[in-house]
């Protein structure tokens, strides 16, 4: 497969929130701010991308019976790293996300495309299949972060956009979209949105 | 005493609720959620394995990693913290191996009614995000093993509950593009905003 599709096909075609239905467990909770959003999304493609390079260098090496084990490993020796990366440079939204950060050992997409693509194919097409796939997560996360905190609370990464009633200007802010469930109902339409555009995702059942 | 247990456990299911307040564990909640039978395996396996790794993780934190904590073994400058991640995931797979294996010899029922839902388990991230709460607000050993159980229950209350509702759904007459997922997850922001109107409760 050519880079650009390893890239850019998960983005839309094969996204892993809206057609795989991967990663959404730390997806939600983190979206109401732009700024926590644009970290989440970078730390999930580095560890997708490093996990399923390393996956993919010791895939003629690993007993098939204990691969979910060692995987696991790696993942979590990444995630480490994010981890503590984080903490020492942006302490303070790290102590915000507090345990979601650690959950993107347990994010599907990481085991998802480690044991499905990573373990077939070559180390250099498994990087991009990682980071593509945590790019269309991103990119998700991203759309669900600007709805949210423009329209909860007026402002993008922190500066405001739209005026509030409450410093004097116009805009009613929608408290709703700074409830967590609201995150549910944006995916929900972005997912409505998507299949309308392309008509073969959708399901029957 | 019992007190604090009882409140905490109602707590841990309804209030902080791991599935509709935390949304952990959410992948295996909405991909396994189309029948109540399998809801229920489930729901009943993540109960049982909550309420054995937490108190595990609880020991591992508080005698190995904690800074500190390996001062029983001459090394009272010790902090292991960083190694938190690694070490709870590795005692979450085990305990899921180990379990496995005792069901198959003890209790092959219940290890055949659950099935392939054992070693899906280990990726679930309301298992390990309970164990990072625990340690985040330095639950006791008492406390974690009341915190586990009800994670669990909550868990498994609310992906019984969500797999009701679309049992129910089949009949109705949902827009093309939201058959599916799409609609799961809007009725899973229904249930999420019905669950927190416990939030106000003090206990």
């Amino acid at each position: 497969m050519k880079t650009k599709e390893l890239l850019l096909d998960p983005v839309l075609k094969n996204n892993p929130i809206a057609l795989q239905v991967l990663g959404i467990c730390s997806a939600l909770a983190v979206t109401s701010q732009l700024k926590q959003v644009v970290i989440m999304g970078a730390a999930v493609s580095l560890v997708t991308g490093i996990s399923s390079l390393m996956v993919s260098v010791l895939r003629n090496s690993i007993p098939n019976s204990i691969r979910i084990i060692v995987q696991m490993t790696i993942a979590a020796s990444a995630v480490i790293i994010a981890d503590q990366l984080l903490k020492a440079y942006v302490y303070d939204v790290s102590k915000q996300m507090s345990v979601y950060i650690g959950l993107i050992i347990t994010n599907c997409i990481v085991m998802g495309r480690m044991e499905g693509f990573a373990m077939k194919n070559t180390p250099a097409a498994s990087f991009l299949d990682g980071i593509g796939n945590g790019l269309g997560y991103s990119v998700i996360l991203i759309a669900v972060g600007i709805v949210r905190e423009l329209f909860g609370s007026g402002k993008l990464f922190g500066f405001s956009i739209l005026p509030l009633t409450t410093e004097g200007g116009w805009y009613q802010s929608n408290g709703l979209l700074l409830l967590p469930p609201s995150a549910f109902f944006i995916i929900g339409c972005l997912i409505w949105i998507i299949r309308i555009i392309k008509p073969e995702q959708v399901e029957n059942d | 005493m019992v007190e604090e247990y009882l409140s905490l456990f109602i707590k841990s299911v309804f209030i902080e609720n791991m599935a509709l307040a935390f949304f952990l564990g959410m992948c295996t909640f909405l991909a396994l959620s189309k029948k109540v039978d399998t809801a229920l395996g489930i729901g009943v396996a993540v109960i049982v394995v909550l309420g054995i790794t937490v108190p595990a993780n609880n020991l591992v934190y508080n005698y190995l990693l904690k800074d500190g904590a390996l001062a029983w073994a001459g090394f009272p400058n010790v902090d292991l913290s960083f190694l938190g991640l690694i070490s709870y995931i590795g005692m979450i797979a085990a305990m899921v191996q180990i379990m496995e294996m005792v069901l198959d010899k003890y209790v092959p029922t219940l290890y055949n009614a659950l099935g392939i839902f054992l070693p899906l388990i280990t990726v679930n991230c309301a298992i390990l995000g309970s164990s990072l709460f625990m340690v985040e607000r330095d639950y006791d050993f008492g406390q974690s093993v009341v915190y586990g159980l009800g994670s669990g229950t909550g868990w498994a209350l609310a992906i019984v509950a969500l797999a009701g509702i679309r049992e129910k759904m089949v009949y109705s007459d949902v827009p093309a593009g939201l058959r599916g997922l799409g609609i799961t997850f809007i009725v899973t922001g229904l249930m999420a905003i019905v669950f927190m109107s416990f939030a106000g409760i003090q206990l």
